[in-house]
């Protein structure tokens, strides 16, 4: 544990505190956006927001695939489950609300849907019930299609033809291309994710700074690299600078990981993807090619994903948009809290509304 | 085949039932009071005040890293006599067996609980034993009450807590959640945690002389450390603040968590005790629990503050933000 805990020293945290306040006093105001569920977990788990100099606004972004994922996805998901198919989910997933129900729910009701940590939990189930098909709810961002690419992958290759995949994959750059040209929103930095990064690579960000003037520093996920991001991000906008710095590069490299690449790109294509919240984005998602529909679920089954049906008084969307702290939704810790979900955001633990409600920190106006 | 696995008959009350309670039962549990195998024990009290409780246990899978389903059936009642300051004394046993269990499976589960209840020095005085369809349970489940007697100077109320006393833990933190989570979902690592079962009611005996400023007590099962601090303060004048840095979490634990993105608050010990005392008697007491294999990690992690109701943790890089109840099942992270 030597290599984490080098990452949590409380002493070098304290300089940063320092400097911080020390650079965050030469700005008059400045908007960065974690883009990335882990940091928003890592910065709720730390207490890193007290580290924030006044100056410095901290918006959680888009990046955790379970909250962004349509609820039309859960509904066919549902709908899979209740065809007698083995449903394999990531856990997250298991009370994300679709239009009526949720996976947990049918599950009780009946379905066989599994949760598990690795994507080739769908694999050894296939094997192991060669009379049903499996079906892998495949969501996740460049970081997660991967391992999913390596298992289909596996699949196809021992010839396991009773596995789906149900595709809802999302890509990172053009959601915060989206999100740049928003009016509403005024982006000075992205603290660009970790492990996304390590398969696009930290070249990935340069059409955001070159074009649209926005910092961005590539971090990890422990508290001192993301206070360390933090402290690249503010010394470029006093430097009136825009560039991407990569600090996470004893795992990020500029041109990202290859062989992942080339994997994900035989099997998969760019389609327009459903965000929840933010609308339809063209070209941020993928799917399967042509000539392994075999392993696409809605092939298999001749069905559409039909567009869901999300609360409406829900604000995840703004929330995803960094427009609004989850505190400004009226529905947050009222109606809508870990243990009754009504929006995405509070599902899974990376949620901004979840890690808002969780890790508050202290006065209870945040709840 | 008789003789390698459970059968319907072996609850039917015949022939077969009453072999399985003689040649399993009997034959480990049979030396006092459950020998005549009478339809209720008497039990003869030297206390006035006894404690009573009961719980039930269902974990999968049945043997696990550091136990099985037996022991943990004896240390999760044991352990909640003794955080209500008892000192445990009789177990009932009662055994839901589904059709087809090995019957090496329940000879170990068997061997596990006598040798546990030895250990502890209580004794299982009553039981029962019932067999089920295949698939109407998982294998095995085991309910235990327990009886206790008070010992004497404890006086365990929440509404004696005061701003300034401590906050104690005997153990590392979330070692048997960890365990079961690595055995159901076959991780192997290099080092895989263990889980804690063990008893702790000899590290509240041990403290007798210091009873008057223990405030309350609590075992930090389901739910974890966070579960038993938020019970603890919810409703309360009074709030907590632990440090992150003071908690103790072993290697291989805190490596899995980090691995499975598990928040270790949340997970489940089964050998450890969570203590609020006057800061007078906080030193002494840790210096006798480090004096005990069960009690050597002990630390104090923190402190009873006026924030009424609020559970807050000082982050290992010295942020403060709140600490909520878990949510329900333990969902693994997408990443």
């Amino acid at each position: 544990m030597n290599y984490l805990d080098g990452f949590r020293n409380r002493d070098a945290a304290d300089r940063f505190r320092k400097i911080l306040a020390q650079l965050g006093g030469q700005l008059d105001q400045a908007c960065f956006m974690e883009v990335c569920g882990s940091h928003t977990m890592a910065i709720a788990r730390f207490a890193i927001r007290d580290f924030l100099p006044q100056s410095v606004k901290l918006v959680s972004g888009p990046g955790c695939p379970v909250c962004v994922t349509d609820p039309g996805y859960i509904d066919t998901a549902i709908e899979l489950a209740g065809k007698g198919e083995i449903v394999v989910t990531f856990g997250d997933m298991m009370r994300v609300p679709g239009s009526h129900s949720t996976l947990a729910q049918a599950r009780a009701a009946g379905g066989r849907i599994v949760s598990c940590y690795s994507p080739m939990t769908a694999l050894e189930l296939a094997r192991a019930h060669p009379e049903c098909t499996v079906t892998f709810l495949a969501i996740g961002f460049e970081t997660t299609i991967a391992p999913v690419i390596a298992m289909l992958d596996t699949a196809r290759r021992t010839g396991i033809s009773n596995l789906t995949v149900l595709t809802a994959f999302k890509l990172v750059p053009p959601v915060l291309a989206a999100l740049i040209v928003d009016p509403e929103l005024k982006i000075d930095g992205f603290l660009c994710p970790a492990h996304v990064s390590a398969i696009i690579g930290a070249d990935a960000y340069r059409p955001f700074a070159a074009n649209h003037g926005v910092s961005c520093v590539v971090a990890g996920f422990e508290p001192l690299d993301i206070l360390y991001g933090l402290e690249g991000l503010l010394r470029q906008r006093i430097a009136g600078e825009a560039t991407v710095e990569n600090q996470y590069n004893r795992v990020v490299r500029p041109e990202g990981n290859r062989v992942a690449q080339r994997l994900i790109a035989h099997y998969l294509m760019p389609v327009e993807a459903s965000w929840r919240g933010l609308g339809v984005i063209p070209a941020s998602g993928l799917t399967l090619r042509p000539e392994f529909a075999a392993f696409d679920a809605l092939h298999r089954h001749g069905i559409t994903l039909q567009p869901g049906r999300s609360n409406p008084h829900c604000l995840c969307g703004e929330v995803l948009k960094g427009k609004i702290n989850p505190s400004e939704c009226p529905l947050f810790g009222v109606a809508c809290h870990p243990e009754h979900p009504l929006g995405p955001c509070m599902v899974s633990s990376e949620g901004s509304c979840a890690a808002a409600y969780r890790f508050a920190s202290g006065d209870h106006d945040e709840r | 085949m008789n003789d390698d696995c459970i059968l319907l008959a072996h609850g039917g009350g015949g022939r077969l039932s009453h072999h399985l309670i003689e040649s399993e039962i009997l034959t480990r549990f049979g030396a006092g009071v459950l020998a005549s195998l009478p339809d209720a024990a008497a039990l003869e009290l030297t206390q006035q005040r006894i404690c009573f409780t009961t719980d039930g246990f269902v974990v999968q899978p049945l043997e696990f890293p550091g136990g099985n389903i037996g022991d943990l059936a004896v240390h999760g009642t044991v352990n909640d006599l003794a955080v209500s300051g008892a000192l445990p004394r009789w177990l009932s046993l009662a055994l839901i067996l589904e059709e087809g269990l090995p019957l090496v499976v329940l000879r170990r589960v068997l061997d596990a609980i006598k040798q546990a209840a030895e250990a502890c020095g209580v004794s299982v005085v009553t039981g029962d034993t019932k067999v089920v369809r295949r698939g109407q349970c998982d294998g095995l489940y085991i309910t235990t009450s327990g009886i206790g007697e008070a010992l004497v100077g404890f006086d365990l109320r929440l509404d004696r807590v005061v701003p300034g006393d401590r906050i104690l833990v005997s153990g590392p933190l979330g070692d048997h959640g960890a365990a079961i989570l690595a055995a159901r979902e076959g991780f192997s690592l290099a080092c895989s945690p263990v889980s804690d079962s063990r008893p702790v009611h000899r590290l509240v005996e041990g403290v007798a002389s210091c009873a008057a400023g223990i405030r309350f007590m609590r075992d930090p099962t389901r739910g974890g450390l966070a579960a038993v601090l938020n019970e603890m303060t919810s409703g309360q004048s009074f709030g907590i603040l632990i440090r992150a840095s003071d908690l103790p979490f072993s290697s291989a634990t805190s490596a899995l968590a980090e691995i499975m993105g598990l928040d270790l608050l949340h997970v489940a010990s089964e050998g450890c005790l969570v203590m609020i005392c006057a800061h007078e008697v906080a030193e002494a007491i840790l210096a006798y629990w480090r004096t005990r294999p069960e009690g050597q990690h002990a630390r104090e992690i923190g402190v009873v503050t006026e924030q009424a109701g609020r559970v807050m943790l000082e982050s290992v890089i010295g942020g403060v933000r709140m600490v909520d109840l878990p949510s329900g099942e333990l969902l693994p992270r997408i990443c």
